[in-house]
C-alpha cells in the first residue's frame, strides 16, 4: 500500500468539475462546520469562496492562534549546491541555465554555518539541486555532523532518496524532509521536467511513503503554485495528506505554498496565482486542517508576508540567500529564483512582534532525536 | 456493506449474549436485531454438556460467532482462552477482552496490545476491546487487528457516548473498521455513533436487560440503519450566520496598491 493506490483512483476531470461546481451554499456549509472534510475543502478553494475571504481569514486566524499560540517559527534555508542534472523549465538551477555552479566545501559550509548562527537561527533547511554524483549520500554523510553540531532542527529539501538513505540520515540527525510533487498531474509534470531523474514522477510521488516508513519526524508536502491548476493540485495534496496522516500517524506534517517567481531562464507561470488566491488557499488549508504547519517563504513580498503572517501561517523563513555560500559572501549570480522579502532576520523578527507574535528560533532539541 | 477480514456484513449491529434471561429471548432478540455477528464468552460455554444454554442455540442459528476472552486478566490468559475458543468453536475470530479490574471491567491497554500481537501472529482475526484511546487504536491497527472496539462508556453503564470526542478522533484516523463497544444505553446512542462514522456498534446490556428485549433489539436495528444512512448521506452543518461587519480589516490590504 502506498499513496499510489489512492492516487490511481482519483479522476482529475471529475475533481476539477466538482471544485468548479461548488456554490456559495457549499461554502456556507463548510464555514458553519467545526470539523471539515475534503468536500468542504473543495468548496473553500473553489471560486465560489472568493466573497468569503474575510470570514475565512478570521476563522483561520482564530484556529491558528488556538493551536499554535501567538508564535511564529523561524528558519533559514542553506543552499549547499546549485549543481543540477535535471532540466526543469521553471527553475534557475536547471541544467541548461548559464549560471556559475558551486558546491560548498566543508570549510565553506562552516563559514556559512557561522554566519547563520550569528543571526540566531537554530532551525535550518538544507537545499540542493539534484546531482547525485557530487551532492549525493556521500556528500550528505560528510555534511550532517557539521550541521548536527550547530542546529537544533535540520530539514532537507533535496532530491528524493531511498528509504535506507533516509534511515541513515535520520540516524545522523535529520529531522524533516520537504518534498514537493510540484504538480500532481502527469502530463504537465512531464512537460516541465525534461531531463534527469526528476522526470520519474512515480518515484517522487512515493517519496513521502518512503519517509513515513523510515520514521522521519516531519514531512513537508505541497505543489508549486503556478505550474498547473493550483486548486486541483492542492486538492490532490489534500488527498495525499489525508492518506499520510492515517498511515504514518506518528509523523508531523507541514505544507508549503510556494508561488513561482521569475528566475534565470525567464519562465512565466501558465497558471499564475494572485495574492488573493494565495490567501484563500492558506485559509482553506487552515480551516480544513487546524493542526497542520503552514510555511510561507521569502518568495513572497514583505508587504504580503506582514499582512498574512497572522492569518494561518506557522513557519516563516527570515532572509534567504538562494545561492551557495551566500550568507558568508554575498554574490547574486548563482541564485535559484529571486526572493522578494529581502529583510534581514532581525527586521523580520521585529515585523513579527509588531503583529503580536513571538518569533521562535528554537523549538526542538537534538536530544529528542538522539 | 461492512467488510471485516474478507467477511461482509449487511448489518452493522453486533450483539452481546451474556445477559439475556433465557435462550429463547436471546434468539428472538437476535432475530429482531438482524445482527450477523454475536459475541459470547468462552467461559460461558460448557463443552462437556451436550447442550449448553448459549453456544448450542447460537451455533444452530447460523449466526457468525465471535468468542471473547472475557475473564482473562493478562495477555497470557487471553491467548490461552483464544486458542481454546478456536478449538471449541472452530473459528479464528476472537474478541480480545482483558480486564484485570473485576469491578469496572476496564480493559488493560498494555496487555491487550501484547496479546493482539501474539494472536495476529497465530492467525487469529483479532477484535480488541479497548479504551477510546486514539494512539492505542493506531498501535493495534499496526499490530494487524481486524477492527478496533473502543468503549463508549464503562461497560454495562448505559451512559452512552461519554468518550465521544476521543471516539471521533479514532474514527477519523483509523484505516480499519471501528466498532463502538460498551456503554451504549439506548438506540439514540447507537445512532449517534453511526452518524459519527462508526462502522458498527456492539450492544448487549441495553437490549438484554430492557423491559422487552425483542422490541428493543428491533429498535436498535432501525437506529443503526438510520444512523449509517445519515452518515452516508452527509449530515448538513449548522446554519451559516454571516458576521455583520462593514469593513474587511484582515484582507483589505489586497486591494491596496503594492
Amino acid at each position: 500500500m502506498s499513496f499510489h493506490d489512492v492516487y490511481n483512483q482519483l479522476n482529475p476531470d471529475q475533481l476539477r468539475l466538482e471544485i468548479n461546481s461548488k456554490q456559495q451554499s457549499d461554502v456556507e456549509v463548510a464555514l458553519a462546520k467545526t470539523k471539515l472534510d475534503i468536500n468542504d475543502f473543495q468548496a473553500l478553494i473553489s471560486p465560489a469562496a472568493a466573497p468569503y475571504l474575510e470570514t475565512m481569514a478570521r476563522r483561520s486566524q482564530q484556529l491558528t492562534r488556538q493551536r499554535f499560540g501567538n508564535t511564529m517559527q523561524l528558519y533559514i534555508p542553506l543552499y549547499l549546491s546549485n549543481k543540477c542534472t535535471n532540466i526543469c523549465t521553471y527553475c534557475g538551477f536547471s541544467l541548461g541555465n548559464k549560471i556559475r555552479r558551486k558546491t560548498l566545501s566543508m570549510e565553506e559550509l562552516d563559514q556559512e554555518i557561522a554566519a547563520i548562527k550569528a543571526m540566531g537561527f537554530e532551525h535550518i533547511l538544507i537545499v540542493t539541486g539534484e546531482a547525485d554524483g557530487t551532492v549525493g549520500m556521500d556528500y550528505f554523510r560528510e555534511v550532517m555532523p557539521h550541521l548536527r553540531k550547530h542546529f537544533a532542527h535540520i530539514s532537507f529539501e533535496v532530491q528524493p532518496l531511498d528509504q535506507a538513505d533516509y534511515e541513515e540520515l535520520i540516524e545522523l540527525g535529520l529531522n524533516a524532509v520537504l518534498v514537493y510533487q510540484e504538480t500532481y498531474q502527469r502530463e504537465p509534470y512531464a512537460r516541465f521536467h525534461l531531463r534527469g531523474s526528476k522526470q520519474d514522477f512515480d518515484y517522487r510521488l512515493d517519496t513521502a511513503d518512503r519517509l513515513g516508513k523510515a520514521g522521519v519526524e516531519k514531512i513537508g508536502i505541497g505543489s508549486l503554485l503556478g505550474l498547473d491548476e493550483w486548486r486541483l493540485d492542492n486538492l490532490y495534496t489534500a488527498f495525499h495528506l489525508d492518506y499520510l496522516e492515517k498511515t504514518y500517524w506518528r509523523t508531523r506534517y507541514s505544507l508549503s505554498v510556494p508561488r513561482l517567481r521569475p528566475c534565470e531562464g525567464s519562465f512565466s507561470p501558465e497558471h499564475p496565482v494572485s495574492e488573493r488566491q494565495l490567501l484563500q488557499l492558506i485559509c482553506a488549508w487552515r480551516l480544513f486542517k487546524p493542526e497542520l504547519e503552514i510555511s510561507l517563504s521569502t518568495r513572497e513580498s514583505a508587504r504580503f508576508r506582514d499582512n498574512v503572517m497572522s492569518l494561518g501561517v506557522t513557519t516563516m523563513s527570515a532572509w534567504s540567500s538562494t545561492h551557495p555560500g551566500g550568507y558568508a559572501n554575498r554574490d547574486e549570480s548563482l541564485e535559484q529564483f529571486s526572493i522578494d522579502d529581502n529583510r534581514r532576520p532581525d527586521e523580520v523578527a521585529v515585523a513579527i512582534r509588531e503583529k503580536g507574535l513571538e518569533p521562535v528560533w528554537k523549538d526542538w532539541d537534538t536530544s529528542l532525536s538522539a | 456493506m461492512l467488510t471485516i477480514a474478507n467477511q461482509t456484513f449487511s448489518s452493522r449491529l453486533f450483539l452481546g449474549t451474556g445477559k439475556f434471561r433465557n435462550r429463547q429471548t436471546m434468539l428472538q432478540a437476535l432475530e429482531a436485531s438482524a445482527s450477523e455477528l454475536v459475541t459470547l464468552a468462552l467461559r460461558r460455554v460448557d463443552l462437556n454438556r451436550d447442550e449448553d444454554d448459549i453456544y448450542t442455540p447460537l451455533k444452530a442459528s447460523q449466526v457468525n460467532l465471535l468468542p471473547n476472552t472475557s475473564g482473562a486478566r493478562n495477555a497470557e490468559e487471553a491467548v490461552f482462552a483464544a486458542r481454546l475458543a478456536r478449538e471449541a468453536m472452530q473459528t479464528p475470530w476472537v474478541k480480545l477482552e482483558i480486564h484485570p479490574d473485576s469491578r469496572h471491567l476496564m480493559p488493560d491497554p498494555v496487555e491487550t496490545l501484547k496479546a493482539a500481537e501474539m494472536l495476529v501472529k497465530e492467525g487469529f482475526i483479532v477484535m480488541p476491546y479497548v479504551h477510546a484511546d486514539p494512539v492505542l487504536c493506531k498501535r493495534l491497527e499496526e499490530a494487524g487487528c481486524a477492527v478496533v472496539m473502543p468503549l463508549a462508556a464503562p461497560i454495562g453503564s448505559n451512559l452512552g457516548l461519554s468518550a465521544r470526542d476521543f471516539i471521533q478522533l479514532i474514527i477519523d484516523q483509523s484505516r480499519i473498521p471501528v466498532v463502538v463497544d460498551a456503554g451504549i444505553g439506548k438506540p439514540s446512542d447507537a445512532m449517534l455513533a453511526m452518524e459519527m462514522g462508526a462502522d458498527a456498534v456492539l450492544v448487549n446490556t441495553a437490549i438484554a436487560t430492557a423491559g422487552d428485549p425483542v422490541k428493543m433489539a428491533n429498535a436498535f436495528r432501525q437506529s443503526v440503519i438510520a444512523g449509517r444512512e445519515a452518515y452516508e448521506a452527509g449530515l448538513p452543518g449548522k446554519k451559516y450566520t454571516p458576521q455583520a461587519e462593514a469593513s474587511s480589516p484582515l484582507t483589505s490590504f489586497l486591494d491596496e496598491p503594492a
